[in-house]
Protein backbone atom coordinates (compact mmCIF):
# COMPACT_ATOMS: atom_id res chain seq x y z
CA UNK A 1 0.00 0.00 0.00
CA UNK A 2 1.30 3.62 -0.33
CA UNK A 3 1.82 5.46 2.42
CA UNK A 4 1.11 8.25 0.64
CA UNK A 5 -2.73 8.06 -0.34
CA UNK A 6 -4.67 11.00 1.12
CA UNK A 7 -8.17 9.38 1.01
CA UNK A 8 -6.95 6.13 2.29
CA UNK A 9 -5.04 7.73 5.18
CA UNK A 10 -6.82 8.15 8.86
CA UNK A 11 -6.24 12.49 8.40
CA UNK A 12 -7.58 12.60 5.22
CA UNK A 13 -10.90 11.19 5.80
CA UNK A 14 -10.67 13.44 8.61
CA UNK A 15 -10.35 16.21 6.75
CA UNK A 16 -13.10 15.07 4.43
CA UNK A 17 -15.22 14.11 7.81
CA UNK A 18 -14.29 18.04 8.72
CA UNK A 19 -14.91 20.25 5.59
CA UNK A 20 -18.30 17.92 5.17
CA UNK A 21 -19.36 18.89 8.43
CA UNK A 22 -18.72 22.86 7.55
CA UNK A 23 -20.82 22.87 4.88
CA UNK A 24 -23.65 21.11 6.31
CA UNK A 25 -23.25 23.93 8.67
CA UNK A 26 -23.40 26.33 6.52
CA UNK A 27 -26.92 25.21 5.06
CA UNK A 28 -28.30 24.94 8.57
CA UNK A 29 -27.27 28.78 8.67
CA UNK A 30 -29.61 29.13 5.55
CA UNK A 31 -32.24 27.03 6.93
CA UNK A 32 -32.69 28.36 10.52
CA UNK A 33 -33.12 31.78 9.27
CA UNK A 34 -35.78 31.09 6.67
CA UNK A 35 -37.63 29.39 8.92
CA UNK A 36 -37.39 32.04 11.11
CA UNK A 37 -39.66 33.78 9.46
CA UNK A 38 -42.45 31.90 11.00
CA UNK A 39 -41.68 34.12 13.96
CA UNK A 40 -42.89 37.15 11.73
CA UNK A 41 -46.25 35.57 12.76
CA UNK A 42 -48.21 36.95 9.77
CA UNK A 43 -49.79 33.77 8.71
CA UNK A 44 -47.00 32.44 7.31
CA UNK A 45 -47.13 35.09 4.30
CA UNK A 46 -42.90 35.65 4.33
CA UNK A 47 -42.25 31.65 4.99
CA UNK A 48 -43.84 30.95 2.28
CA UNK A 49 -41.98 33.51 -0.05
CA UNK A 50 -39.32 32.07 1.52
CA UNK A 51 -40.03 28.44 1.00
CA UNK A 52 -41.15 29.40 -2.36
CA UNK A 53 -38.14 30.75 -3.35
CA UNK A 54 -35.98 27.64 -1.98
CA UNK A 55 -38.04 25.60 -4.18
CA UNK A 56 -37.58 26.55 -7.47
CA UNK A 57 -34.53 28.85 -7.74
CA UNK A 58 -32.36 26.61 -9.76
CA UNK A 59 -29.52 27.94 -7.98
CA UNK A 60 -30.63 26.11 -4.77
CA UNK A 61 -31.49 23.26 -6.51
CA UNK A 62 -28.01 22.50 -7.70
CA UNK A 63 -26.74 23.16 -4.10
CA UNK A 64 -29.55 20.91 -2.85
CA UNK A 65 -27.77 18.36 -5.12
CA UNK A 66 -24.54 19.04 -3.16
CA UNK A 67 -25.97 18.84 0.13
CA UNK A 68 -27.26 15.21 -0.43
CA UNK A 69 -23.56 14.70 -1.66
CA UNK A 70 -21.89 16.30 1.43
CA UNK A 71 -24.15 14.41 3.59
CA UNK A 72 -23.80 11.19 1.83
CA UNK A 73 -19.65 11.93 2.15
CA UNK A 74 -20.16 12.50 5.85
CA UNK A 75 -21.44 9.32 6.67
CA UNK A 76 -19.67 7.09 4.58
CA UNK A 77 -16.61 8.53 6.08
CA UNK A 78 -18.29 8.16 9.27
CA UNK A 79 -18.99 4.62 8.78
CA UNK A 80 -15.29 3.63 7.61
CA UNK A 81 -13.70 5.81 10.51
CA UNK A 82 -15.81 3.77 12.69
CA UNK A 83 -15.48 0.58 11.63
CA UNK A 84 -11.33 0.68 11.70
CA UNK A 85 -11.58 2.36 15.06
CA UNK A 86 -13.38 -0.47 16.26
CA UNK A 87 -10.70 -3.00 14.74
CA UNK A 88 -8.12 -0.60 16.78
CA UNK A 89 -9.44 -2.51 20.27
CA UNK A 90 -10.47 -6.19 20.32
CA UNK A 91 -10.32 -6.58 23.50
CA UNK A 92 -12.10 -3.72 25.63
CA UNK A 93 -11.47 -2.69 28.56
CA UNK A 94 -13.31 -3.93 32.22
CA UNK A 95 -13.35 -0.31 33.47
CA UNK A 96 -13.14 2.73 31.60
CA UNK A 97 -13.74 6.18 33.48
CA UNK A 98 -14.31 8.55 30.30
CA UNK A 99 -15.93 11.46 31.77
CA UNK A 100 -12.50 11.62 33.73
CA UNK A 101 -10.77 13.19 30.37
CA UNK A 102 -13.60 13.93 27.99
CA UNK A 103 -16.93 14.80 27.24
CA UNK A 104 -19.53 12.81 26.94
CA UNK A 105 -20.95 13.97 23.58
CA UNK A 106 -17.37 14.32 21.96
CA UNK A 107 -17.80 10.53 22.78
CA UNK A 108 -21.13 9.61 21.45
CA UNK A 109 -20.87 11.65 17.88
CA UNK A 110 -21.36 8.18 16.31
CA UNK A 111 -25.06 7.42 18.28
CA UNK A 112 -26.00 11.72 17.67
CA UNK A 113 -25.04 11.13 14.28
CA UNK A 114 -27.14 8.11 14.27
CA UNK A 115 -30.19 9.56 15.74
CA UNK A 116 -29.81 12.58 12.97
CA UNK A 117 -30.52 10.59 10.80
CA UNK A 118 -33.07 8.80 11.71
CA UNK A 119 -34.66 12.29 12.74
CA UNK A 120 -33.68 13.81 9.45
CA UNK A 121 -35.93 10.36 7.74
CA UNK A 122 -38.69 11.51 9.34
CA UNK A 123 -38.32 15.25 8.45
CA UNK A 124 -37.89 15.14 4.81
CA UNK A 125 -40.99 12.65 5.02
CA UNK A 126 -42.70 15.48 6.80
CA UNK A 127 -41.62 18.59 4.48
CA UNK A 128 -39.06 18.20 1.69
CA UNK A 129 -40.96 15.22 -0.22
CA UNK A 130 -44.96 17.04 -0.08
CA UNK A 131 -42.48 20.24 -1.35
CA UNK A 132 -41.01 18.34 -4.29
CA UNK A 133 -44.33 16.72 -5.14
CA UNK A 134 -45.80 19.96 -5.09
CA UNK A 135 -42.68 21.29 -7.24
CA UNK A 136 -43.38 17.98 -9.92
CA UNK A 137 -47.27 18.36 -9.90
CA UNK A 138 -46.44 22.38 -10.72
CA UNK A 139 -48.83 22.89 -8.26
CA UNK A 140 -48.34 25.71 -5.22
CA UNK A 141 -48.03 24.28 -2.01
CA UNK A 142 -48.22 25.92 1.48
CA UNK A 143 -45.59 24.80 3.38
CA UNK A 144 -46.51 26.77 6.38
CA UNK A 145 -49.94 24.97 6.49
CA UNK A 146 -48.40 22.02 6.71
CA UNK A 147 -45.71 23.15 9.09
CA UNK A 148 -49.03 23.96 11.41
CA UNK A 149 -50.39 20.12 10.64
CA UNK A 150 -47.25 18.48 11.25
CA UNK A 151 -46.74 20.46 14.80
CA UNK A 152 -49.87 19.86 16.12
CA UNK A 153 -49.07 16.22 16.95
CA UNK A 154 -47.57 15.61 20.00
CA UNK A 155 -45.75 12.47 19.07
CA UNK A 156 -43.42 14.79 16.16
CA UNK A 157 -43.22 18.07 18.56
CA UNK A 158 -41.62 14.91 20.61
CA UNK A 159 -39.27 13.53 17.99
CA UNK A 160 -38.38 16.65 16.93
CA UNK A 161 -37.27 18.14 19.81
CA UNK A 162 -35.16 14.77 20.06
CA UNK A 163 -33.89 15.52 16.78
CA UNK A 164 -32.89 19.29 17.96
CA UNK A 165 -31.21 18.08 20.89
CA UNK A 166 -28.88 15.51 19.50
CA UNK A 167 -28.15 18.42 16.69
CA UNK A 168 -26.90 20.62 19.69
CA UNK A 169 -24.93 18.15 21.15
CA UNK A 170 -23.33 16.87 17.65
CA UNK A 171 -22.83 20.56 16.77
CA UNK A 172 -20.84 21.32 20.27
CA UNK A 173 -18.32 18.93 19.41
CA UNK A 174 -18.45 19.20 15.99
CA UNK A 175 -18.07 22.66 15.13
CA UNK A 176 -14.56 23.13 17.03
CA UNK A 177 -13.46 19.93 16.03
CA UNK A 178 -13.71 20.68 12.48
CA UNK A 179 -11.80 23.38 12.69
CA UNK A 180 -8.63 21.12 14.34
CA UNK A 181 -9.64 18.25 11.92
CA UNK A 182 -8.54 21.13 9.53
CA UNK A 183 -5.12 22.04 11.20
CA UNK A 184 -6.79 24.84 12.43
CA UNK A 185 -5.53 25.68 16.07
CA UNK A 186 -4.03 29.16 17.08
CA UNK A 187 -3.85 30.31 20.79
CA UNK A 188 -5.56 33.56 19.47
CA UNK A 189 -8.26 32.04 17.16
CA UNK A 190 -9.11 28.80 18.78
CA UNK A 191 -10.85 29.90 21.77
CA UNK A 192 -12.74 32.30 19.39
CA UNK A 193 -13.73 29.53 16.88
CA UNK A 194 -14.90 27.17 20.61
CA UNK A 195 -17.09 30.68 21.73
CA UNK A 196 -18.38 30.79 18.61
CA UNK A 197 -19.20 27.41 18.23
CA UNK A 198 -20.84 26.95 21.44
CA UNK A 199 -22.98 30.04 20.61
CA UNK A 200 -23.94 28.84 17.09
CA UNK A 201 -25.12 25.57 18.53
CA UNK A 202 -26.95 26.83 21.48
CA UNK A 203 -28.62 29.38 19.55
CA UNK A 204 -29.16 27.81 16.24
CA UNK A 205 -30.94 24.50 18.50
CA UNK A 206 -33.11 27.04 20.41
CA UNK A 207 -34.38 28.61 17.24
CA UNK A 208 -34.92 25.25 15.97
CA UNK A 209 -36.76 24.09 19.26
CA UNK A 210 -38.74 27.26 19.39
CA UNK A 211 -40.04 26.39 16.06
CA UNK A 212 -42.16 23.23 17.11
CA UNK A 213 -42.94 24.70 20.10
CA UNK A 214 -44.12 27.74 19.38
CA UNK A 215 -46.83 26.25 16.99
CA UNK A 216 -47.75 23.33 19.19
CA UNK A 217 -49.14 25.75 21.99
CA UNK A 218 -50.67 28.25 19.55
CA UNK A 219 -48.49 30.89 19.82
CA UNK A 220 -47.90 30.98 15.79
CA UNK A 221 -51.06 31.60 13.95
CA UNK B 1 10.58 5.92 56.84
CA UNK B 2 7.70 8.29 57.30
CA UNK B 3 7.15 11.65 59.04
CA UNK B 4 4.74 12.53 56.28
CA UNK B 5 1.86 11.22 58.30
CA UNK B 6 2.29 7.53 56.75
CA UNK B 7 -0.61 5.62 56.82
CA UNK B 8 -1.55 1.97 55.97
CA UNK B 9 -4.02 0.71 53.28
CA UNK B 10 -5.73 -2.57 53.11
CA UNK B 11 -6.71 -3.09 49.26
CA UNK B 12 -8.24 -5.12 46.98
CA UNK B 13 -7.03 -5.77 43.28
CA UNK B 14 -7.93 -6.73 40.47
CA UNK B 15 -5.05 -7.45 37.96
CA UNK B 16 -4.82 -8.65 34.53
CA UNK B 17 -3.64 -12.37 34.10
CA UNK B 18 -2.75 -13.45 30.42
CA UNK B 19 0.01 -15.83 29.76
CA UNK B 20 1.17 -14.72 26.39
CA UNK B 21 -0.43 -13.43 23.33
CA UNK B 22 -2.00 -16.32 22.17
CA UNK B 23 -3.97 -17.35 25.24
CA UNK B 24 -6.85 -15.32 26.71
CA UNK B 25 -7.04 -13.39 29.79
CA UNK B 26 -8.93 -12.35 32.78
CA UNK B 27 -8.77 -10.54 36.00
CA UNK B 28 -7.29 -11.93 39.17
CA UNK B 29 -8.18 -10.62 42.38
CA UNK B 30 -5.57 -10.11 45.06
CA UNK B 31 -5.87 -8.71 48.34
CA UNK B 32 -3.01 -6.58 50.12
CA UNK B 33 -2.45 -5.57 53.79
CA UNK B 34 -0.55 -2.99 55.44
CA UNK B 35 0.40 -1.22 51.89
CA UNK B 36 2.24 2.23 52.63
CA UNK B 37 0.76 5.78 51.62
CA UNK B 38 4.55 6.75 50.97
CA UNK B 39 4.78 3.67 48.61
CA UNK B 40 4.58 4.16 45.01
CA UNK B 41 2.31 2.29 42.84
CA UNK B 42 4.44 -0.11 41.43
CA UNK B 43 6.24 -0.36 44.87
CA UNK B 44 2.48 -1.65 46.02
CA UNK B 45 3.20 -3.92 42.82
CA UNK B 46 6.55 -4.95 44.34
CA UNK B 47 5.31 -6.12 47.68
CA UNK B 48 2.60 -8.27 45.77
CA UNK B 49 4.76 -10.05 43.65
CA UNK B 50 6.98 -10.88 46.28
CA UNK B 51 3.68 -12.33 47.83
CA UNK B 52 3.18 -14.44 45.43
CA UNK B 53 6.44 -15.61 44.92
CA UNK B 54 6.72 -16.75 48.85
CA UNK B 55 3.33 -18.19 48.23
CA UNK B 56 4.95 -20.54 44.88
CA UNK B 57 3.09 -18.35 42.54
CA UNK B 58 3.64 -16.78 39.50
CA UNK B 59 4.56 -13.06 39.85
CA UNK B 60 2.79 -10.38 38.08
CA UNK B 61 4.73 -9.32 34.66
CA UNK B 62 4.48 -5.08 34.54
CA UNK B 63 6.82 -2.68 32.72
CA UNK B 64 9.18 -0.28 34.18
CA UNK B 65 12.75 0.90 34.12
CA UNK B 66 13.43 4.43 35.37
CA UNK B 67 10.80 4.70 37.95
CA UNK B 68 10.89 8.67 38.50
CA UNK B 69 8.86 9.25 34.81
CA UNK B 70 11.52 9.78 32.51
CA UNK B 71 11.40 6.37 30.44
CA UNK B 72 8.11 6.11 29.72
CA UNK B 73 8.09 2.32 30.25
CA UNK B 74 5.77 1.87 33.07
CA UNK B 75 1.90 1.31 31.35
CA UNK B 76 -0.93 0.41 33.47
CA UNK B 77 -4.97 1.56 33.34
CA UNK B 78 -6.26 1.76 37.00
CA UNK B 79 -9.32 1.96 37.28
CA UNK B 80 -10.41 3.14 33.87
CA UNK B 81 -7.77 5.70 33.34
CA UNK B 82 -4.24 5.46 32.21
CA UNK B 83 -1.53 6.03 34.65
CA UNK B 84 -4.57 6.27 37.04
CA UNK B 85 -5.91 8.67 38.89
CA UNK B 86 -3.31 11.75 38.87
CA UNK B 87 -3.17 14.09 35.85
CA UNK B 88 0.49 14.90 34.70
CA UNK B 89 1.53 11.84 36.27
CA UNK B 90 3.32 8.33 35.60
CA UNK B 91 2.38 5.03 36.85
CA UNK B 92 5.77 4.79 38.85
CA UNK B 93 4.93 8.56 40.44
CA UNK B 94 1.22 7.75 41.37
CA UNK B 95 1.37 7.28 45.21
CA UNK B 96 -0.53 4.87 47.44
CA UNK B 97 -1.66 8.30 49.10
CA UNK B 98 -3.87 8.78 46.32
CA UNK B 99 -6.42 5.80 47.19
CA UNK B 100 -8.46 5.59 50.77
CA UNK B 101 -8.50 2.17 52.90
CA UNK B 102 -10.35 -0.60 51.55
CA UNK B 103 -10.74 0.61 47.53
CA UNK B 104 -11.12 -1.91 45.01
CA UNK B 105 -8.82 -0.93 42.40
CA UNK B 106 -8.66 -2.42 38.63
CA UNK B 107 -5.47 -3.01 36.80
CA UNK B 108 -5.65 -3.47 33.48
CA UNK B 109 -2.69 -3.53 30.31
CA UNK B 110 -3.00 -0.67 27.41
CA UNK B 111 -5.94 -2.12 25.49
CA UNK B 112 -4.99 -1.59 21.62
CA UNK B 113 -4.42 -4.03 18.45
CA UNK B 114 -1.04 -2.45 17.65
CA UNK B 115 -0.25 -2.61 21.38
CA UNK B 116 -0.34 -6.70 21.60
CA UNK B 117 -0.32 -8.27 25.29
CA UNK B 118 3.08 -9.94 26.13
CA UNK B 119 2.15 -11.27 29.62
CA UNK B 120 -0.28 -9.65 32.03
CA UNK B 121 -0.03 -6.03 32.12
CA UNK B 122 3.25 -5.79 29.69
CA UNK B 123 2.48 -4.45 26.64
CA UNK B 124 4.66 -5.11 23.05
CA UNK B 125 4.77 -0.96 21.72
CA UNK B 126 7.62 -1.51 19.13
CA UNK B 127 4.52 -0.40 16.96
CA UNK B 128 5.95 3.44 18.03
CA UNK B 129 9.61 1.95 17.36
CA UNK B 130 8.06 1.65 13.89
CA UNK B 131 6.28 5.01 13.39
CA UNK B 132 9.90 6.71 14.72
CA UNK B 133 11.84 4.47 12.11
CA UNK B 134 9.63 5.60 9.38
CA UNK B 135 10.50 8.98 9.45
CA UNK B 136 11.61 10.72 13.40
CA UNK B 137 15.16 11.39 12.31
CA UNK B 138 16.69 14.18 10.47
CA UNK B 139 19.83 14.30 8.11
CA UNK B 140 23.36 15.38 9.40
CA UNK B 141 26.65 16.60 7.87
CA UNK B 142 29.58 14.57 8.48
CA UNK B 143 32.79 16.62 10.00
CA UNK B 144 33.31 18.65 12.88
CA UNK B 145 30.02 19.81 14.89
CA UNK B 146 28.13 23.22 13.71
CA UNK B 147 28.51 26.25 15.81
CA UNK B 148 25.09 25.74 18.24
CA UNK B 149 24.18 29.58 17.32
CA UNK B 150 24.52 29.44 13.89
CA UNK B 151 21.30 28.60 13.19
CA UNK B 152 18.74 31.21 14.94
CA UNK B 153 15.69 29.95 16.26
CA UNK B 154 12.87 31.92 17.95
CA UNK B 155 11.94 31.51 21.29
CA UNK B 156 8.68 30.42 20.82
CA UNK B 157 9.56 27.77 18.28
CA UNK B 158 11.89 26.27 20.12
CA UNK B 159 9.44 26.12 23.32
CA UNK B 160 7.11 24.18 21.08
CA UNK B 161 9.65 21.87 19.61
CA UNK B 162 10.88 21.26 23.66
CA UNK B 163 7.27 21.05 24.61
CA UNK B 164 6.48 18.64 22.18
CA UNK B 165 9.72 16.80 22.50
CA UNK B 166 9.12 16.00 26.16
CA UNK B 167 6.50 12.96 24.96
CA UNK B 168 8.38 9.82 26.12
CA UNK B 169 6.41 7.11 24.29
CA UNK B 170 4.49 5.98 27.24
CA UNK B 171 1.35 5.02 24.86
CA UNK B 172 -1.07 6.63 27.63
CA UNK B 173 -2.74 8.29 24.99
CA UNK B 174 -3.51 5.28 22.85
CA UNK B 175 -4.75 3.87 26.17
CA UNK B 176 -7.05 6.80 27.00
CA UNK B 177 -8.51 7.59 23.64
CA UNK B 178 -11.73 5.74 23.01
CA UNK B 179 -10.69 5.33 19.45
CA UNK B 180 -7.13 3.86 20.01
CA UNK B 181 -5.75 6.57 18.30
CA UNK B 182 -1.50 7.53 18.18
CA UNK B 183 -2.31 10.69 17.11
CA UNK B 184 -0.95 12.89 20.12
CA UNK B 185 2.29 10.52 19.98
CA UNK B 186 2.92 10.82 16.39
CA UNK B 187 1.86 14.31 16.21
CA UNK B 188 4.35 15.08 19.02
CA UNK B 189 7.47 13.56 17.18
CA UNK B 190 6.24 15.24 13.89
CA UNK B 191 6.17 18.98 15.87
CA UNK B 192 9.22 18.39 17.59
CA UNK B 193 10.87 18.39 14.53
CA UNK B 194 8.62 20.21 12.12
CA UNK B 195 9.07 23.68 13.87
CA UNK B 196 12.98 23.41 13.41
CA UNK B 197 14.91 24.91 10.75
CA UNK B 198 16.95 21.15 10.91
CA UNK B 199 13.69 19.07 10.04
CA UNK B 200 12.82 21.25 7.32
CA UNK B 201 14.64 18.92 4.67
CA UNK B 202 12.72 15.76 5.71
CA UNK B 203 9.47 17.76 6.08
CA UNK B 204 7.18 16.54 3.93
CA UNK B 205 7.88 12.67 3.65
CA UNK B 206 8.65 12.43 7.50
CA UNK B 207 4.55 13.47 8.21
CA UNK B 208 3.52 11.33 5.12
CA UNK B 209 5.27 8.17 5.97
CA UNK B 210 4.98 8.18 9.74
CA UNK B 211 0.84 8.54 9.45
CA UNK B 212 1.42 6.19 6.42
CA UNK B 213 2.98 3.67 9.27
CA UNK B 214 0.76 5.03 11.95
CA UNK B 215 -2.68 3.76 10.15
CA UNK B 216 -0.55 0.27 9.16
CA UNK B 217 -0.22 -0.28 12.72
CA UNK B 218 -4.05 -0.50 12.90
CA UNK B 219 -4.28 2.47 15.37
CA UNK B 220 -7.65 4.25 14.99
CA UNK B 221 -8.80 7.86 14.35
CA UNK B 222 -8.92 10.86 15.99
CA UNK B 223 -12.03 11.97 16.73
CA UNK B 224 -10.44 14.99 18.97
CA UNK B 225 -12.45 14.15 22.17
CA UNK B 226 -8.82 15.64 23.95
CA UNK B 227 -8.84 12.16 25.97
CA UNK B 228 -5.29 11.72 25.12
CA UNK B 229 -4.23 15.35 26.00
CA UNK B 230 -6.22 15.13 29.56
CA UNK B 231 -3.89 11.87 30.36
CA UNK B 232 -0.90 12.58 28.81
CA UNK B 233 1.69 12.27 32.00
CA UNK B 234 3.95 15.27 30.14
CA UNK B 235 1.05 17.48 28.94
CA UNK B 236 1.60 17.53 25.20
CA UNK B 237 -0.76 20.01 23.70
CA UNK B 238 -3.55 19.14 21.46
CA UNK B 239 -1.76 21.62 19.14
CA UNK B 240 0.43 18.91 18.11
CA UNK B 241 -2.13 17.16 16.03
CA UNK B 242 -3.68 20.12 14.51
CA UNK B 243 0.02 21.22 13.14
CA UNK B 244 0.43 17.47 11.95
CA UNK B 245 -3.08 17.75 10.08
CA UNK B 246 -1.27 20.95 8.56
CA UNK B 247 1.86 19.39 7.77
CA UNK B 248 -0.56 16.34 5.98
CA UNK B 249 -2.56 18.51 4.05
CA UNK B 250 0.53 20.12 2.89
CA UNK B 251 2.29 17.12 1.98
CA UNK B 252 -0.36 15.64 0.42
CA UNK B 253 -1.13 18.10 -1.69
CA UNK B 254 2.47 18.42 -2.81
CA UNK B 255 4.86 15.93 -2.57
CA UNK B 256 6.22 14.26 -5.35
CA UNK B 257 8.47 11.34 -4.54
CA UNK B 258 11.73 10.91 -6.75
S1 LIG C 1 1.98 11.91 23.88
FE1 LIG C 1 1.94 11.74 26.14
S2 LIG C 1 0.67 9.93 26.51
FE2 LIG C 1 1.28 9.83 24.36
S3 LIG C 1 3.14 8.61 24.31
FE3 LIG C 1 3.79 10.76 24.48
S4 LIG C 1 3.99 11.09 26.68
FE4 LIG C 1 2.80 9.21 26.49
S1 LIG D 1 9.13 3.58 34.97
FE1 LIG D 1 10.03 5.12 33.73
S2 LIG D 1 8.39 6.47 33.44
FE2 LIG D 1 7.54 5.06 34.85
Amino acid sequence: MSKENFSKSTIGKKIIMGLTGLFLISFLVIHVTLNSFIFFNDGGVSFNAGADFMAHNPIIRILEIGLFLGLLAHIYMALVLTLKNNKARPVKYAVTNGNANSKWYSRSMGILGSLLLLFLVVHLSNFWVPTKVAVFAHETHDTFAGMKEVFSKWYFVAIYMVGVISLCYHLLHGFKSAFQSLGINHKKYTPIIAFVGNAFSIVVCALFAAMPLTMFFGLIK
Amino acid sequence: MSGSGEKTLNLTLKVWRQKNGNTKGNLETHKVSGISTDMSFLEMFDVLNEKLINEGKEPIAFDHDCREGICGMCSMYINGRPHGPKQGVTTCQLHMRSFKDGDTITVEPWRSVAFPVIKDLAVDRSAFDRIIASGGFVSVNTGNAKDANNILIPKDDADDAFNAAACIGCGACVAACKNGSAMLFVSAKVSQLALLPQGLPEAKSRVLNMVGQMDEEGFGNCTNTGACEAECPKGISLENIARMNREYLKSSLTYVKK
